[in-house]
């Protein structure tokens, strides 16, 4: 019996506490199917005027879905980059002895020490410059300064726990380098790239300050769009709900799909 | 393949971070027998293989495979293989893709692989795991599957590095039994890394015997256990290590000296007791008996001491006895010899059966000069015992 209750009082505070944490979606989801009127003149927890026009104002609209695809494409550039420079990065200091190995680890890391608004002037002006203000690609190397360093590091940990005799033992069955960093070694630590790539994904993902000011019109992103709603008729309160909705998407599907590799990588690396 | 092959080491050296770890080796392995380098952790054993396989650069010397130097020559060029002490198999793979995978690396046409990975998977019996991972397999299976891996490329060198050290003593042994008669057929150069000198005698073939990166002796290990080269080589093969005395000849007199040998020679008569019999005149057909006058450090294997005279012209010391070690049909005793001047020397006696003694009691140890290996101070060997070759049984008929 009392274990009966015990699992119950368990489960009860288990609930309370999910719900106290889902409060805050719940009621966005429920705002993006509210009217702009309900929203402002009433509380109601259940949409009393249910309505999709939110959401089809976003797929139609092009300012609107253009945020989340220039969204997408700056943050799996940023992963895809930080994963082809940390990768060899992160076997270098996992393998070799070097002059100054260790102060160029750390100084690596001590790169996201700095807030991301020390980098903006530079890189405005630098980007600026140079052409690429307005780019995909500008906000991707912006995010590559944080992403890498942490990547690098992430990716270490998972290197140095395989045995260095792996290596060799694949030379010494003729492999080339190349074919056994991709065919034996990649495999062995897609724990520590799965998680390594959640984190710049998520990172790029969420970020605003830098994605905000290196673009204007062409490779607007949707967490700019969304601060910038204010319409002559006031806050468009419905739209925007159901922009964040759509933001949150994402994200649950990174992590439903790496989550078992996540498990994984928090308990073997170093996060 | 139609000649032996021969791998020849030449004035190799390898010192890296101001730390030497191979110096000045001139080896020579041939193919048909193990080639066993026997050596204490960090005697340099791996470090020549390294060398060998070509993982690591030598910084002096050379490398000849069939007098061809390849010292510089890549891994991957190299036809080597290599079995850790660790077991090392690639993880993501089943059994039969790590086996196989240095052929598919060598592009071998598949059904020459099937054959030959199922060929090999039958000789280290792990033909039922074949489509398992390596780690879902024991520790005696997943070093079956590096040793299976190493041997299916037919290389020319096959290096193993302590192989089997990490499994159980049972498993150990049948490995070893395996490994050896898998290598008579075979056209190649075996290297055996060990740091037991009972594996080394088990295995055959020549042995290497290093010591801080450099060699020692080189032979017939049965041939190092009765002549070791020094002091070094003859702890090598002794576990427990080989019971000394200082020892002094002159004039065909053999003489205990103490640590404290000037005040031995002065005070004699009080060492009478503890040292019963401590002159022994040497016969004339006594092989020490030929040696220069001087002082010679002197080895006794554990075996070779007894506690009942051997009626040979012998050596009688006391000692007092520490403890006595039984294990299973076999008792070894320690004893600290009694006499002060040797500050308390230690030495063991190895017994056949059980014997059973209380702590510190009195033991009279009987040690014959047919059985001394003396050395000199620098602990190079002077002479050791003859071999004494026992008469070959008769067969049951």
């Amino acid at each position: 019996m009392q274990t009966k209750d015990m699992s119950m009082r368990k489960l009860l505070g288990l609930i309370l506490y999910i719900s106290f944490i889902l409060l805050p979606i719940y009621w966005l989801l429920m705002m993006s199917f509210k009217t702009n009127e309900e929203i402002l003149a009433q509380l109601t927890l259940w949409p009393q005027d249910f309505t999709f026009k939110n959401y089809i104002t976003i797929f139609t609209d092009s300012t609107w879905y253009m945020g989340y695809v220039n969204s997408m494409i700056y943050v799996v550039l940023n992963t895809a980059i930080t994963l082809t420079v940390a990768l060899p990065a992160a076997y270098a200091f996992s393998r070799f002895k070097f002059v100054g190995d260790k102060h160029l680890f750390f100084w690596l890391l001590s790169n996201r020490m700095a807030p991301p608004a020390v980098f903006l002037l530079p890189f405005f002006q630098l980007y600026s410059s140079v052409g690429l203000f307005d780019t995909h690609l500008a906000v991707a190397l912006a995010h590559c300064l944080f992403s890498i360093p942490l990547a690098v590091w992430i990716l270490e940990g998972f290197m140095s726990g395989v045995p260095k005799e792996i290596d060799e033992t694949a030379f010494i069955d003729g492999y080339s380098f190349g074919r056994f960093f991709i065919k034996i070694f990649l495999p062995m630590i897609r724990s520590g790239i799965g998680v390594t790539a959640f984190f710049s994904f998520m990172f790029s993902w969420v970020e605003l300050l830098l994605a905000r000011t290196l673009t204007s019109v062409d490779a607007k992103p949707i967490s700019a769009i969304m601060t910038r709603t204010v319409g002559a008729a006031g806050i468009d309160w419905g739209l925007l709900a159901a922009a964040g909705v759509l933001t949150i998407i994402p994200g649950i599907l990174v992590i439903w799909f790496v989550r078992n590799h996540v498990a994984k990588g928090f308990a073997l690396g170093r996060v | 393949m139609d000649a032996t092959l021969s791998l020849e080491l030449q004035n190799i050296g390898l010192v890296a971070d101001n730390q030497t770890y191979l110096e000045d080796i001139n080896l020579t392995f041939e193919s048909g027998a193990f080639n066993v380098l026997l050596g204490r952790t960090l005697a340099g054993k791996t470090s020549l293989m390294r060398v060998i396989a070509g993982l690591d650069k030598p910084t002096a010397g050379n490398v000849l495979l069939n007098g061809e130097n390849i010292t510089r020559c890549s891994v991957q060029k190299r036809n080597v293989s290599m079995v850790y002490q660790q077991f090392i198999n690639y993880p993501h793979f089943s059994v039969w893709e790590n086996i196989a995978s240095p052929l598919k690396i060598a592009k071998v046409p598949a059904q020459e692989i099937k054959r030959r990975v199922s060929e090999i998977a039958e000789l280290l019996h792990i033909e039922p795991f074949l489509h398992k991972q390596p780690l879902e397999l024991s520790g005696g299976q997943q070093q079956r599957c590096a040793m299976a891996r190493a041997l299916v490329k037919d290389a020319q060198i096959i290096l193993f590095d302590e192989p089997l050290v990490n499994l159980d003593y049972k498993l150990r042994e049948t490995l070893r039994f395996e490994l050896k008669a898998l290598f008579k057929k075979r056209e190649s150069i075996a290297i055996y890394a060990t740091t037991e000198a009972h594996e080394a005698l088990a295995l055959g073939g020549t042995t290497t015997l290093l010591h801080e990166g450099r060699v020692l002796q080189n032979g017939e290990a049965l041939q190092q256990y009765y002549q070791p080269a020094d002091l070094h080589a003859a702890d090598l093969y002794h576990e427990p290590p080989m019971n000394r005395l200082n020892v002094s000849i002159k004039e065909r007199k053999l003489r205990v000296e103490s640590s404290l040998s000037a005040q031995a020679e002065t005070s004699s008569s009080t060492h009478a007791e503890a040292l019963i019999a401590t002159d022994i005149e040497l016969n004339k057909n006594d092989y020490l008996a030929s040696l220069n006058d001087g002082i010679y450090q002197c080895a006794v294997r554990p075996d070779q001491v007894y506690l009942t005279s051997t009626h040979l012209s012998e050596l009688v010391i006391t000692g007092q006895v520490d403890l006595a070690e039984i294990s299973a049909s076999e008792t070894f005793v320690h004893v600290t010899l009694s006499d002060p001047a040797f500050d308390s020397l230690t030495w063991v006696v190895h017994l056949q059966g059980i014997h059973d003694f209380d702590p510190d009691a009195k033991l009279r140890l009987f040690v014959a000069v047919k059985d001394m290996y003396l050395f000199d101070q620098q602990g190079a060997s002077v002479c050791s015992p003859k071999l004494a070759l026992a008469p070959k049984s008769k067969e049951l008929s």
